[in-house]
């Protein structure tokens, strides 16, 4: 007759001492790591602001005034160089000021791409060689319901693409930012914390494109263009909110399906393709009817196409502007 | 003794107004970015949330280090947290709501008062992260009400006790509003978020009993006093004598 029961607890499943100190290590490591990177956050933005404007840069020569300018005030250059939303050199509107002192702007390069004939890559000398530069000043709308009125320096976004020669397959035209995690310490954040997929991308319908509003900037107040201001080559697209006009262009790319720009990458249901300045149409978190023009105490109507209805409301005639935001 | 508590306590009410004195002198100088009301209503919100994480600190400093003379700080860093979520309140009300109206009385009319009220109402009932905020802000105001020696006597400790984990509410509500309120970078209020839920968690741990061996020799005897437990003695006594389940 066997007498010897088994132990209630089989030697197998005891934990080995070894083991169970290691993981008492491993929590107590695990819970100070989350500890120190919580306590890293909340230390760094303790640090007083020290955003700084812009040094006054080369003066462009030539510039041409343009019809399109607004008569309104302008903002200082001091308001348009430390006011900047600019993700790949911080989320704070102060850090593109500072973070992108260094940023290396020469020599640029510009690939042209896609359904067009004259596929290249080109030397941003080269392309600004045969353009005329004109002030352009322009409401900016920002999807945050704040606004500026700036003096870009550019040349229409059209007669860059007629060089290019699309051909009849190019619907769309995509953009898309420089991305250089060694120099741009905002594209370092993973996007487990909300950090955007880089690079950053926008694009337009060929019509947008080729309206005489939609420019092709390098330069601010009559001088080149302030880093934080996405120099050397930027786009500005005045009746669209500001995310829709990308910074530091190195790659434009002729498609025929329309391109998923970055935000309505990150969040669908907050921005769209078209971006349309709407006062119509809020954002799911916050009005659009009324934007702080940035130096002003009381908001002010935000305008239908940011003002601009005249020349691009026709654009979208027959469109459902609440279905396509 | 006494003087030294006094001039400590006279030390961190200055301390606490530090935020608040910083940011009238940055915005009365210019040392703020050039949209200087949104950078008013986001430091006095981000305030709020460090001194509700503060306040939720003093119970865990006490248990681990057995200092328990911190208490006398807590009412006056509670009231803090409450007086910068007034500010935030007020900012919010008057940057946000008041300068958006359209005044076709001019501004000081009674459809001034009306209109305000209204945009208000409708902004806290149609945006959730407007909501939450509220939220937060409202369940500080019993707690900033009945913080006085007397109100504790008139409700009793344990129900102001009760009432008072509220800030409970407040400091998790006031987590999610920042937390929803940001475009892309969660990065802060996640770090928040990991602070206000580690502070929490210990009280659950600590109910449960878990670091009590650890505490110095005064908190141990208190822990283990039967009249403390959660459920009093009888409740212990109880369940000692229950048959054991079956496996």
């Amino acid at each position: 007759m066997l007498i010897k029961r088994p132990p209630d607890i089989r030697s197998s499943e005891i934990t080995d001492k070894k083991l169970y100190l290691n993981r008492r290590d491993f929590v107590r490591t695990a819970a100070g790591t989350v500890v120190a990177a919580a306590t890293g956050v909340l230390g760094a933005e303790v640090f007083l602001r020290a955003a700084e404007p812009a040094a006054h840069g080369r003066k462009l020569a030539n510039v041409k005034k343009s019809p399109f300018s607004t008569t309104e005030k302008l903002n200082t250059w001091e308001e348009i160089t430390t006011y900047n939303n600019y993700y790949e050199f911080g989320t704070d509107k102060e850090s593109p000021s500072m973070l992108s002192r260094n940023f290396k702007t020469e020599p640029w390069t510009v690939a042209v791409e896609g359904e067009c004939n004259k596929k290249a890559v080109y030397h941003l000398e080269d392309i600004l060689k045969d353009q005329v530069l004109e002030d352009r000043i322009y409401r900016h709308r920002c999807v945050e319901a704040w606004s500026m009125v700036i003096p870009w320096v550019g040349f229409p976004l059209g007669d860059f693409i007629k060089k290019c020669e699309p051909t009849s397959n190019a619907k769309f035209v995509e953009f898309t930012t420089k991305y250089d995690p060694v120099q741009m310490p905002g594209t370092r954040l993973p996007p487990a914390f909300g950090g955007l997929h880089w690079p950053y991308v926008e694009g337009l319908r060929m019509d947008e494109a080729m309206n005489p509003l939609a420019i092709l900037v390098v330069g601010l107040y009559g001088e080149v263009l302030p880093n934080q201001d996405g120099a050397p080559f930027r786009l500005v697209v005045p009746w669209k909110y500001g995310f829709k006009s990308i910074k530091s262009i190195v790659k434009i790319r002729f498609v025929e399906k329309q391109p998923l720009n970055t935000w309505q990458d990150q969040a669908a249901n907050e921005y769209g393709f078209y971006s349309n300045v709407n006062p119509d149409v809020n954002h799911p978190r916050w009005s659009q009817a009324t934007e702080r023009r940035i130096g002003e105490f009381f908001k002010r109507k935000t305008l239908m196409f940011n003002g601009y209805g005249a020349q691009v409301a026709s654009l979208y005639a027959g469109m459902d502007l609440k279905k396509n935001y | 003794m006494i003087r030294g508590a006094r001039l400590l306590k006279a030390a961190v009410f200055l301390a606490s107004l530090g935020p608040a004195a910083w940011l009238l002198w940055a915005a009365l100088t210019g040392h703020l970015s050039a949209n200087p009301l949104s950078d008013v209503t986001n430091e006095t919100g981000i305030w709020t949330l460090r001194f509700l994480c503060i306040t939720l600190s003093v119970t865990p400093l006490r248990r681990l280090t057995g200092w328990n003379a911190a208490i006398r700080f807590r009412r006056m860093i509670g009231l803090f947290a409450f007086f910068y979520g007034t500010l935030h309140l007020l900012t919010y009300v008057i940057l946000d709501r008041f300068a958006g109206l359209d005044f076709p009385n001019g501004i000081v009319a009674w459809r001034t008062v009306r209109d305000l009220a209204v945009s208000v109402g409708k902004d806290v009932y149609q945006r959730p992260f407007i909501t939450v905020g509220f939220t937060a802000f409202m369940s500080m105001v019993p707690l900033a009400a009945t913080s006085t020696a007397g109100m504790v006597r008139r409700l009793g400790g344990r129900n102001w006790q009760l009432l008072h984990r509220l800030v409970y509410v407040s400091a998790t509500a006031g987590v999610l509003h920042y937390w929803w309120q940001v475009k892309a970078d969660v990065q802060r209020p996640v770090a928040y978020g990991i602070v206000v839920a580690l502070l929490l968690v210990f009280r659950v741990v600590w109910a449960r009993g878990y670091f009590r061996a650890a505490a110095p020799k005064g908190e141990r005897v208190a822990a283990s006093n039967p009249d403390r437990q959660r459920w009093g003695p009888g409740a212990v006594e109880a369940v000692k004598n229950v048959e054991p389940r079956k496996p």
